[in-house]
């Protein structure tokens, strides 16, 4: 392998991250918060980003199936206005039934029926959707682009963009809006923030609902950017948002989409470098059988493969945890009881 | 335990209350038996789940460490057994050296874990335990290449039985006409180690270990300003509740006689904890309540739904399994709804509850 093909895989890695990292941001943002406003983990934000790719997974496909000509794009943005609102409800719902009654009881119990509801909307999506695989219809072929030797399509571009505008909108409703304002005095002090007159249940839903809009689009790029989607998507999803999320500082805008990108690149040039740097046959100590396995395969025995994708985001975590106890971007240290 | 406990004497009723419950747990695996055999096999995973609950109960309950990849340390228990009694290495040691040995290594792994999270608070704690949960199984389902260790997604089958002499504990064989059968010796194992398990946990809780822990759960820097040394407790508390995971992943291999990395997911570390958290944080009988309720509830379940189905509409609508854990699923936030402390919640937790939020947070 020569330097200069080093550099386009190092590029192509990186677009590849990026690309997965704008989807965990925008997932880690509905986790975080959630998280600064109630200090709850919402265990089942993954299933609501999974339910957001099914419902416009099966309007796109009812579209087709109807045979009306309308162009692609029009038909992934109808598949797009079903989910939003749909998972809206249900993250409003699921806060309403869930999680209210339980705002001043030992805060582990609202984790435990956070993985109620998330088993639930699981199988309740198994039942509606099946236990399958579902393919998402080939209405757009992305189209390569070249760059320095690596190559990225249009709609990575699209994901990518699009995730920075939302990210761009929620800052600025977050900072300049009134509705912002009392999320952010109700993240500070709900009591107070009560006797200043706003109502803390409206700045919670809100918060819920938001973070459920965000997950639709999030579902509906990784379902486009991998071509299928299925009932259990949601919940590694899910898991690296929220690792993402506590990597950047939870309860911190900024840090959610830090962390997010940061997790998605680390694991692109996790995956894409292990091999090479975990190549054992190098050493001078090595059994018969591994030789032989050196000699059969070019020189190339990993110890460790791509297959450890995963561990990675865990990895990392860790490490960072360890010399910043509480992520990247975050300054409060969590003391609730 | 304190020296006035000591010097009572136990009347006769309470005699009399143990013999029958004795009893009972002695006759249980025939009367489960008579629905099947399917229920003794139930019954003896429930006492593994027992025994797991109270282990995470340790961590969670007592030092009130959120851990949420406990089952890692089972499933470390599990795979030394695996790896030490089967034929994938060759290697049979007998039962009773692995099962230390698991604890051990278990151990091990608790400290290992618990030595770099020592600063890390509530929810941090909680995603770094649960990323180490994660990787220890990916490690487990990867580890076959380039060198196979742990034979990878297809596990290891074939592990020994637990066997004492030439008495093997998993063939069925009768006794002076009364046949009893594998599931139900391991009963008896199981249950006499469960009772172990669960007198040490009713010691520890008084020990003076035991009120170092509560004082950490309820406050670390006052716990620490009364000269409790926070490091070594706390590690303390992984390691053993981490032990005890071990111990029953250990006897989940020689019960099932297989092991593979499916066993060991997130998903059963979420139900040990559920177990903990739906019996009632810190309190033992509550733990023990949640961890046989929530191995029979699913089991329930799988036998109930389809007749139920028969009955209400005539046919099987919806698949059974995932009616199962969709019931599971509502069940778990309406019970955590109706009483939020857990179903048998600790005296302590009890009166905190109920007393008025002098401060809120």
């Amino acid at each position: 392998m020569q330097g200069e093909n080093r550099v386009d895989i190092l590029l192509q890695q990186l677009i590849n991250g990026l690309t997965l990292g704008s989807v965990y941001a925008l997932v880690a943002l509905g986790y975080t918060m959630v998280y600064g406003i109630i200090g709850l983990i919402n265990f089942a934000h993954g299933e609501v980003v999974m339910i957001g790719a099914m419902v416009a997974l099966s309007v796109v496909t009812a579209l087709l199936g109807a045979h009306v000509s309308l162009p692609a794009a029009v038909i992934i943005l109808a598949g797009l206005f079903v989910a939003i609102p749909t998972c809206m409800v249900i993250a409003y719902a699921m806060e309403k039934i869930a999680y209210r009654p339980l705002r001043k009881a030992p805060r582990l119990a609202p984790l435990i029926t956070a993985i109620g509801m998330s088993i639930i909307l699981q199988n309740m999506a198994l039942i509606v959707w099946g236990r399958n695989y579902l393919t998402f219809p080939t209405i757009i072929q992305p189209t390569p682009y070249n760059i320095l030797g690596a190559s990225i399509t249009d709609l990575q571009v699209l994901i990518i963009v699009l995730a920075g505008l939302l990210m761009g909108g929620l800052v600025f409703v977050v900072q300049r809006t009134r509705l912002g304002m009392a999320m952010r005095a109700t993240a500070q002090n709900p009591q107070v923030a009560g006797l200043m007159g706003i109502d803390i249940n409206v700045v919670i839903s809100a918060a819920f609902v938001i973070g459920a809009a965000l997950a639709a689009v999030a579902g509906l790029m990784v379902m486009t950017y991998y071509g299928i989607a299925h009932y259990y998507m949601g919940f590694l999803l899910g898991l690296k948002a929220f690792t993402a999320a506590v990597l950047g500082g939870i309860g911190n805008l900024a840090g959610a989409m830090l962390g997010g990108i940061l997790l998605g690149i680390i694991e692109a040039l996790g995956a894409g470098y292990i091999g090479d740097v975990t190549n054992i046959c190098g050493f001078p100590f090595l059994s018969d059988t591994l030789q032989q396995q050196c000699a059969g395969s070019d020189g190339q025995v990993s110890m460790f493969g791509s297959n450890y994708q995963d561990v990675f985001a865990f990895f990392v975590l860790i490490l960072v945890l360890i010399f910043r106890p509480s992520g990247l971007l975050g300054e409060r240290v969590s003391e609730r009881a | 335990m304190t020296a006035h406990r000591g010097g009572k004497s136990i009347p006769p009723k309470v005699w009399a209350g143990v013999a029958m419950v004795a009893i009972a747990l002695a006759l249980l695996p025939f009367v489960a038996a008579l629905a099947g055999q399917a229920w003794v096999r139930i019954l003896n995973f429930a006492m593994i789940y027992i025994m797991l609950a109270l282990g995470l109960n340790i961590v969670v309950g007592f030092a009130g460490l959120l851990d949420l990849g406990y089952i890692a340390f089972y499933a470390v228990g599990a795979y030394m057994y695996a790896l030490l009694a089967s034929p994938h290495f060759g290697v049979h040691l007998p039962f009773w050296v692995i099962l230390p040995l698991g604890a051990g290594l278990a151990c091990i792994f608790g400290v290992l874990l618990g030595t770099p999270t020592l600063k890390l608070r509530g929810d941090y704690l909680a995603i770094v335990t649960l990323g180490f949960g994660e990787i220890i199984r990916i490690f487990l389902n990867n580890l076959n290449a380039p060198v196979n260790v742990t034979n990878g997604p297809q596990g290891i089958n074939l592990i020994d039985p637990f066997r004492i002499g030439s008495f093997s504990f998993a063939k069925a064989e009768s006794f002076g006409g009364i046949s009893i059968s594998g599931p139900q010796k391991y009963y008896y194992v199981l249950l006499l180690l469960t009772i172990a398990v669960i007198v040490i946990n009713l010691r520890l809780q008084n020990s003076r270990l035991g009120r170092a822990w509560e004082a950490i759960r309820e406050d670390e820097v006052a716990a620490k300003a009364m000269g409790i040394n926070t490091r070594n407790v706390k590690l303390l508390a992984f390691a053993m509740g981490a032990s005890f995971g071990g111990i029953a992943g250990g006897i989940f291999s020689a019960t099932q006689e297989f092991v593979s990395p499916e066993s060991f997911g997130l998903f059963e570390s979420i139900i040990v904890l559920a177990m903990v958290v739906l019996g009632g944080m810190g309190n033992i009988p509550g733990v023990i309540l949640g961890a046989i309720l929530l191995t029979l509830l699913p089991e329930v379940l799988r036998s109930t739904m389809e007749p139920l189905q028969n009955l209400l509409f005539g046919r099987v609508l919806l698949d059974a399994e995932t009616v199962r854990l969709l019931v599971f699923g509502i069940a778990l936030v309406a019970i955590m709804l109706y009483r939020p402390a857990g179903l048998w919640p600790s005296a302590v937790r009890k009166r905190e509850l109920e007393a008025p939020k002098v401060a809120a947070s």
